[in-house]
Order: C-alpha cells, then structure tokens, then sequence
C-alpha cells in the first residue's frame, strides 16, 4: 500500500518534470543548432550547462506548483475579503502598496536605474561623482515604483467602475508619444525599457489574481473582460513617469 | 561548498524580493481586515514552493543559460565572424543575417520558458474555461516576441531612431483595438507585459551590448537599450491578430454553411 502510494507520487511528479522540460525544450534546440551549425564550437563548460538546466527544470516545476497552491490563492482571497469588506479606500491603498513595494525592490530595476546613472553621468547631463549618481538612479526608481503604484491603483478604480481598458491604454499611448517628442534623447531608451522590467514574476501571478478575483466577485463584471488589464497598465505608466523624471531633473 | 553558499545567496534574494509582498499582506490581514487567513497551510507551503522554485530557476539560469547565451550573442556580432573572409560590408543589414535568425529564436524560446507568462496563460484557461489554451497563448505571444526582438536589431544594425518604431506599433494597435474581438483586447494588453522579465530580458540586453558595440557608428549607451521595448509591443499585436484570424476563420465557416444550407 504505502509502495503504491509512493510510486504514484512518483508519477505525478515525472509528469510535471516532463511539462517543465517541454518549456525548456526550444531554448535547447536553438542554443544547440547555434552552436553546431552556425558557429561550430564546443560549449564550454557543458556538465556545468547541463546540471544548471536540470536546476532550471525542476525550479519551474516547483513555482508552477507553489502558483497554484499559494499566489493565485492568496490574490483571490485577497481581492475578495476586500471587495466583502466594502471599503473602496483600503482597496485602493492596496493596490497602491502592492505596486510600489513589488516594484522598489525588483533587481532588474535596480540594475537598469544603476546604468541609467551611468549614462546620464557620461553624456553630462547630471554632476559627476557618485552622490548625484546615486541620487539620479534612486530617484528613477521611486518614480517607476511610485508610476507601478498608481498603475495598478488606476487599474483596480477601473475594474470597479467599468471603464473600457482601451481607452486608458491608448490615452497613455498618446502620453507617451507626446513625452518623447520632449523629454531628453537620451532617457527615451531607459524609460521604454523601464516599462518592460517592472513586473516581476512574483507580482504578476498576485496582480492577475487580484484582478481576476475583483471582477469576479463585482456584479456586472466579466472576468475576461475587466479582470485583466493591470499588467499593462505597470507597463505603461513607468514609462510616462520615467520621461517626466528626466524632464524635470536632466536639462 | 560554493555551490551551496551560491544557493544560500540567491535563496535570500529571493526572500528578500517577496518579503515586502508578505509584509503586506500579513499587515492587511491584521489591520484591515482582521480575519484568519483560510488554507493558510496549503498557502505557506506554496509560498514555499514558489520561493524554492524561482531561488533554484535563477541559480540554474546563471549557470546554464546566461553563460551561453551571452557567449553566443558576443560571438554572432563578433566581427570577426561577421567578416567571414573578408569582403563583407560591416555598414550594410544584409551582413547580419545570422543575428536576425538569432534574435527571433532566442526571443521565441526564452518567452516559452517565461514564468509569469505560463502564470498569466494558467490564469487565463480557468477563465476562459479552457477556450483559450495556455499552449496557444504562449506559442502566439512568442511568435510577438520573436518578431520583435529580430526588428529590434535591425534596428540597431540601420540606426533608425526608436521612436519611429514604437510610433508604427502604437498605431497598428490602436486600430487592432477597435476591429479585434472585445474579450481579447485586455489579456493582448497584458501579454506586451509579462514576457519581459527573469529569462528574456538578461539575454537580449546581452544581445543588444553586443551588436551596438560590433556596428560601426552606434554608441552602445544610446543604441543598446529599446530590445525590450520591442519585445513588449510586438506580442499585443500578435495575440490581437491571433484573435482576429481565430474570429475571421470562424465566420467564414458560419457563412459557408448558410450558404450550403441555401442551396
């Protein structure tokens, strides 16, 4: 009996190692054909590659399952006991906090701030040394955490009113246009890629769940319709807000 | 030994990255809300399980893929390589053929490997009721990624400004918004956000280093960036159009058959 039950454990868990493999599948072929057929080289280190994507596999077979178990969860219950509670203000300082606290410490963002820094610092824009350097690149990231939690704020006061996605995203479009036509030359790539590293794998399983859940639990409310939404909107604002940054503190 | 300080390390960091979300959380629950979290068991352990998951999923990626990744990018834009024998033109696109094949690949399989990516598509299957396939949605929102990234070197391989690029993207999505499937238009939105993060973006910055600096004429502080731009625009209009086709495809049958039961 317990042999059995062993074993069927086993099995479950070969098949999820088999789905997370199949994930990893193409990444191996491209890196392979690349390798052999164009620039016909070994790869250095191979039992090294190899064992480091044997970790790969079984780290996203473990976050998959923790997704199900735990962050899809807990956003829904979260988005929920809220909506039960009736407190539109609480939600909204939720999604605030949410936003901003995933966000100020996400270290791709602090890795893009540092050499945004860098940047600013050979084209003269802002004083050398590193107290100015430091300051410019904490100030980027208080304004793309500060932009993520007003994002998902606007998002959530959407979900809850109704108001078509489209129109918010496309306003935004227009913001950004009309910030790069005058915010300085060289923000412009920094603030498109600020967009891109703000949400973090963690945040986006909660922000899913949370919108899922709200327009779930909100009557008149389609869940596939209002329920997504608030990733991109944490995509987009940063931009805007990175633009303003660097038209207030560059000249 | 070193390995296991190396997973201590990025064990931490992974604690650290999802401790202001717990504090949150755990803060809203006892100020707020003030009610017992349900299941709180089955939750801690897949916080746990999430926390192992990602810690391991970095560690591996550092060791395996980023390496690679980042040898392969210096050696494709390597000029060297570019120059074959010789007679090649460094200023001209057509030399970079390769690199192209390269930046559509990478960026296809780095977005299937892409962790929010699979959560979001996950999340859209139980709301969808399984009408849209998480296989379909990422193969799709790949596709996006893919065209990207290679138009994104392109890009730097010419010199045309940013700008002009994500201006023509933004169009096509405005209209696509006004003509795609209205259930759709949310999740295509959200899809631009979600395949840039743990897996895509440190291999396509590396990509992005590379060609800025192996181009003659392009400064890699100014040129470098907006790869992920690229990648972020490109699959909103993939999973619209994607849609489209579906909704096309589907109305066409509905036509044939009236017409067929006409006759």
């Amino acid at each position: 009996m317990k042999a059995l039950f062993a074993s069927s454990i086993l099995i479950a868990v070969l098949s999820k190692l088999k789905t997370s493999l199949k994930d990893l599948l193409p990444i191996i072929l491209v890196i392979a054909f690349f390798q052999i057929v164009v620039l016909q080289q070994p790869l250095p280190n191979l039992a090294e590659v190899i064992f480091g994507g044997l970790l790969v596999v079984v780290g996203l077979m473990l976050f998959v399952q923790g997704l199900e178990m735990g962050l899809f969860p807990i956003g829904e219950e979260m988005a929920n006991a809220l909506a039960r509670k009736g407190s539109v203000l609480w939600l909204l300082v939720f999604a605030f906090l949410l936003g901003f606290s995933t966000t100020i410490a996400e270290p791709a963002l602090i890795a893009v701030s540092a050499e945004a820094g860098e940047i600013a610092a050979q084209g003269n824009l802002i004083a050398h040394g590193e107290a100015s350097l430091q300051s410019y690149a904490l100030g980027l990231r208080l304004s793309v955490a500060f932009s993520v939690g007003v994002a998902i704020l606007i998002g959530v006061l959407r979900i809850l009113r109704g108001w078509p996605i489209h129109y918010l995203i496309i306003g935004g479009y227009g913001m950004v246009m009309l910030m790069t036509l005058i915010a300085p030359r060289e923000i412009i790539g920094i603030a498109y890629d600020a967009g891109g590293v703000t949400t973090s794998t963690v945040t986006v399983p909660l922000v899913a769940a949370l919108g899922v859940g709200l327009a779930t639990v909100i009557k008149g409310r389609s869940p596939m319709v209002d329920g997504f939404g608030l990733i991109a909107l944490a995509s987009l604002l940063p931009m805007i807000f990175v633009m303003g940054y660097g038209l207030v503190v560059l000249d | 030994m070193t390995f296991l300080s190396e997973f201590g390390l990025v064990f931490l960091g992974t604690i650290r990255d999802v401790l202001p979300i717990v504090l949150l959380i755990v803060s809203f629950q006892l100020v707020v809300l003030r009610q017992p979290i349900p299941n709180l068991r089955r939750l801690i352990i897949g916080g746990v399980y999430v926390i192992a998951g990602l810690a391991l999923f970095l560690i591996g990626l550092e060791k395996a893929l980023f390496p690679v990744g980042k040898i392969m990018a210096a050696q494709l834009s390597d000029p060297e390589f570019l120059a074959g024998d010789g007679t090649v033109d460094l200023t001209s696109w057509t030399t970079y053929g390769w690199i192209y094949l390269f930046a559509a690949l990478i960026g296809f399989s780095t977005t299937i490997a892409e962790p929010s990516l699979l959560a979001v598509a996950l999340k859209v299957k139980e709301v969808s009721r399984g009408a849209i396939s998480p296989w379909g949605l990422r193969i799709t929102v790949a596709i996006g990624v893919a065209v990207g990234i290679a138009l994104g070197a392109f890009r730097i391989v010419t010199g045309t400004p940013l700008y002009l690029y994500i201006l023509a993207g933004y169009i096509v999505v405005i209209v696509q918004t006004f003509v795609a499937p209205r259930d759709i238009i949310a999740l295509a939105y959200d899809s631009g956000g979600v395949t840039t993060s743990t897996v895509t973006v440190p291999l396509v910055a590396a990509l992005g280093l590379g060609l800025s600096q192996a181009v003659p004429g392009r400064n890699p502080l100014l040129d470098g960036f907006g790869l992920i731009a690229f990648a972020s625009l490109f699959p909103i209009i993939a999973v619209m159009g994607y849609a489209q086709i579906t909704q096309w495809l589907a109305f066409r049958r509905v036509e044939k058959r009236l017409k067929g039961d006409n006759r």
